[in-house]
C-alpha cells in the first residue's frame, strides 16, 4: 500500500499535447476513479502511472519514490487491462502465478498465494482451465486474481468492466468494491461510465480534454459541480441546462419562465446565466409549466421528456405521472438542488 | 419404361440434393484427376518400369529401387538433401525469426523495410541464382576480392569447386532466398499477439528475454509449425538454385534428390530410374508433414471455447 502523488503531469504525442498539467493526490488505501469521456487522457494517465508510457514532464510518486523513469516491473503495481490480457497458453493457475514463476518462487509459495486469491474470487474449481474456456466474467476475475497474487503497492484498473454485459457489470462493480474494502490496497480505476465512478469511488477525478475538471467525493461532485462540464457529466439522466438571467432574486429563462433559486449569488452578473436543474429535483404540483412529450414509466419512477419554454427537459418523478403527450403539467422545483453557472466561463456561481 | 427411368435419372441429377452435389463436384473432380492425380500416378508407375526416352517401359517391379539402394551417387544425394534441408531450415528459422522480431518493433520507414525484405522472395530464382553464381565465381567473386583486399586470404576461394565449399555456398544462397518467406509469415504471426500481453508481462516483472521466451514464443508456435513445414518442403524439393549454380557438382557433392532425378531422367534418358528417385522423396516429405501434423498440432490452449 502506498500513496500516489501526481504533480503537473504532461504528456505529448509528437506535437500534440494530450495531458495539460494534471495534479492528483491519492491517499494510502484510497479508491480513486478517473472518469471522463473517451479521449480525455484518463487511460494515458493510467498507462503513465504503470510505466507503459513515457512522462513528458511532471512527476509521479508512488510511496516516497519518484517513478518517472522506472520500468514497469520496478514500480510494484498491478494492472487489470480492458481486454484482461490473460496469457492464452497458460492455465488460470499459471496465469495467476506468472509473476511468481518469473521470480523463480518455490512451488509451495506459489500455491500458498494463488490458492487464497482463487478462493476470494471463486476461481478454485477453474484453476486448470485455459482462458478460452472461461466466460467474460470469469476472465475478468482471473485478471484480478493475477493482480491480487502480486500483492502490489497500487492496483490499476483500465476500464475493466466495459466488455461485460450490463447485469454482470453491476455485480462485478460490487465485487471489486468489496475486494478493495478487504485488501485496502490503493486503487486507481479508469472508466468512462459515471455510474461506475459514483458507485465505487472514494474520490472521483473528472477529466476532460487532458485537464482535471474537478476532484471530490462522489456526492460532492453531484451536489456541488464546479462547472458545467462536471454538472452535465455526473448524474443520470443528465442535468437539464436552461439559459437565462438572474432577476428579482430568482432566475428567468430566455422565454420568461421564472424558476426558484436557493441563494442568489452576491455579485450577480448581468450577463447570461445557465440554470442547472437535476431531473430528480422536480415534483408534481407547482408553478412551473412543463409540456409533456414522452412519458416513460420504469416502475419505481417515471421519466418525463418535455419542454420548459423552448428548452428540452428530462424529469424523473417518484410520483406516477398520468399525462398525455402534448399536455402541460405543473411542476415544483426543489430550489436547494438547483445550480447556477456563468454561461461564458461555465464556472459555478452560487455556493 | 426406359424413358421413364431415364427421366428418373435426370430428375435425380437435377432435383435431388445428392445428384446436384455430384454435378457441382464434377469440374473439381475432373481437374484433380487430370492435372494432379494423373501426372503423380504416371510418375509412380514410371518408377516401376525401365522406360527410357523413346521407349515404352515394361514393368520391372522394385528393380530400380534395389539398383538405387546400391548406387553410391544416389546415397550421396540423399545425404546431401537431408544436410541441405536441415542446415538451411535451421538457419532460415533462426534468421527469419530474428528479422521478424526486428521488423515488429516501432521503426522509422517500417513498411519500406518490410518491402525490402520481401525482395529476395520476389526475384525469380534463376535470376538470384545467376547473381550468386557471380558472387561465388572462382576468379571474380566479390567475397574473395574483399577478403583479399583486407589481407585475410591470399588466393580466391574456390566456392563451387570444392565439395564442402560448394555445399555451404548453395546453402547460403538458399537461406538468402528463403528468409523472406519465414520472416514475413512470422511477422504476420507476431502481429496477432496483442500488445497488452507484453505489457501485462512487463508489469508482472518479465525481462525482455522472459517476455520473448514465455509469452511471444509459445503464442507463435502454431504459426512456426505451419511456416517451417512449408519451408522444409520447399527446401527438400529445391531444384532451380542447384541446377543453375552447380548442376550437382563438384563430383556430385551438391546433387540433391530432385536434381539427380532430373539428371538421370532427362539428360540421361533413364526415365524409370529418374522417376524412382523422385518417388523415393515421397517418404521423407510425408514424414515431415506427419511430424508437423502430430508433433506441432494445435495445443490444448487453442482448443475449445469461442473467440
Amino acid at each position: 500500500m502506498a500513496e500516489v502523488t501526481i504533480r503537473d503531469l504532461r504528456k505529448s504525442f509528437g506535437p500534440v499535447e494530450v495531458l495539460h498539467g494534471v495534479s492528483i493526490d491519492i491517499a494510502e488505501g484510497e479508491f480513486v476513479v478517473l472518469v471522463g469521456p473517451s479521449g480525455c487522457g484518463k487511460s494515458t494517465l493510467l498507462r503513465m502511472l504503470a510505466g507503459l508510457e513515457h512522462v513528458t514532464s511532471g512527476e509521479i510518486r508512488i510511496g516516497d519514490r519518484v517513478v518517472n523513469d522506472l520500468p514497469p516491473k520496478e514500480r510494484d503495481i498491478a494492472m487489470v487491462f480492458q481486454n484482461y490480457a490473460l496469457y492464452p497458453h497458460l492455465t488460470v493457475a499459471e496465469n495467476m502465478a506468472f509473476s511468481l514463476t518469473l521470480k523463480g518462487a518455490p512451488k509451495a509459495e506459489i500455491t500458498s498465494r494463488v490458492k487464497p486469491a482463487a478462493e476470494i474470487l471463486g476461481l478454485s474449481n477453474l484453476l486448470e482451465r485455459y482462458p478460452r474456456q472461461l466466460s467474460g466474467g470469469q476472465r475478468q476475475r482471473v485478471a484480478m486474481g493475477r493482480a491480487i497474487v502480486r500483492d502490489p503497492q497500487v492496483f490499476l484498473f483500465d476500464e475493466p468492466l466495459s466488455n461485460l454485459d450490463a447485469k454482470l457489470r453491476v455485480s462485478m462493480r460490487a465485487e471489486i468494491k468489496n475486494l478493495h474494502q478487504r485488501l485496502k490496497t490503493t486503487t486507481v480505476y479508469v472508466t468512462h461510465d459515471q455510474i461506475e465512478a459514483m458507485t465505487m469511488a472514494d474520490k472521483i477525478v473528472v477529466m476532460h480534454d487532458g485537464r482535471v475538471e474537478q476532484i471530490g467525493a462522489p456526492l460532492e461532485l453531484y451536489d456541488q459541480p464546479a462547472n458545467l462540464f462536471v454538472a452535465g457529466f455526473i448524474g443520470s439522466p443528465a442535468m437539464n441546462m436552461l439559459t437565462g438571467r438572474l432577476a428579482d432574486g430568482g432566475f428567468v429563462t430566455g422565454d420568461g419562465i421564472a424558476l426558484p433559486v436557493a441563494r442568489p449569488p452576491a455579485a450577480a452578473p448581468g450577463g447570461p446565466v445557465v440554470y442547472g436543474l437535476r431531473p430528480e429535483s422536480m415534483h408534481l404540483g407547482g408553478e412551473v409549466p412543463l409540456r409533456v412529450e414522452v412519458v416513460e414509466p420504469t416502475g419505481s419512477e417515471t421519466h418525463v421528456l418535455g419542454h420548459i419554454g423552448a428548452t428540452e427537459i428530462v424529469g424523473v418523478f417518484r410520483e406516477r405521472v398520468r399525462a398525455a403527450p402534448g399536455e402541460e403539467i405543473r411542476v415544483r422545483v426543489d430550489a436547494e438542488a438547483t445550480h447556477l453557472f456563468d454561461a461564458g466561463s461555465g464556472a459555478r456561481l452560487s455556493a | 419404361m426406359a424413358g421413364s427411368s431415364r427421366g428418373g435419372l435426370i430428375y435425380w441429377l437435377t432435383e435431388s440434393r445428392n445428384g446436384l452435389g455430384l454435378i457441382f463436384m464434377l469440374p473439381a473432380a475432373v481437374f484433380l484427376l487430370c492435372l494432379l492425380t494423373y501426372p503423380l500416378g504416371l510418375g509412380v508407375w514410371l518408377g516401376f518400369t525401365d522406360a527410357r526416352i523413346g521407349r515404352e517401359g515394361i514393368f520391372v517391379g522394385l528393380e530400380n529401387y534395389i539398383w538405387l539402394f546400391n548406387d553410391s551417387v544416389f546415397r550421396l544425394s540423399v545425404f546431401n538433401t537431408i544436410f541441405y534441408t536441415v542446415v538451411a531450415s535451421v538457419l532460415k528459422f533462426g534468421l527469419g525469426l530474428w528479422l521478424a522480431l526486428i521488423l515488429n518493433e516501432k521503426l522509422p520507414l517500417k513498411n519500406f523495410f518490410r518491402a525490402i525484405v520481401l525482395l529476395p522472395w520476389v526475384v525469380p530464382t534463376v535470376l538470384s541464382a545467376l547473381a550468386f553464381w557471380w558472387i561465388f565465381d572462382s576468379q571474380f567473386s566479390i567475397i574473395s576480392w574483399v577478403l583479399m583486399k583486407w589481407g585475410l586470404i591470399s588466393a580466391p576461394i574456390n566456392f563451387l569447386g570444392e565439395p564442402w565449399n560448394a555445399r555451404w555456398s548453395v546453402i547460403a544462397a538458399n537461406v538468402w532466398r528463403g528468409i523472406p518467406f519465414v520472416a514475413i509469415s512470422l511477422l504476420a504471426g507476431l502481429q496477432t499477439i496483442p500488445q497488452s500481453l507484453n505489457e501485462a508481462a512487463a508489469l508482472d516483472g518479465a525481462t525482455a528475454w522472459q517476455r520473448f521466451r514465455r509469452v511471444t514464443l509459445p503464442l507463435l508456435t502454431p504459426i512456426i509449425a505451419v511456416v517451417m513445414t512449408f519451408s522444409v518442403l520447399f527446401t527438400f524439393t529445391d531444384f532451380q538454385l542447384i541446377y543453375v549454380l552447380t548442376r550437382g557438382g563438384p563430383v556430385n557433392a551438391t546433387h540433391l534428390m530432385a536434381t539427380l532425378s532430373f539428371q538421370r531422367a532427362i539428360p540421361g534418358g533413364q526415365l524409370g530410374e529418374g522417376a524412382a528417385i523422385a518417388v523415393a522423396m515421397i517418404p521423407f516429405l510425408l514424414a515431415a508433414i506427419l511430424f508437423s501434423f502430430f508433433g506441432l498440432q494445435r495445443r490444448r490452449w487453442q482448443q475449445g471455447g469461442s473467440d
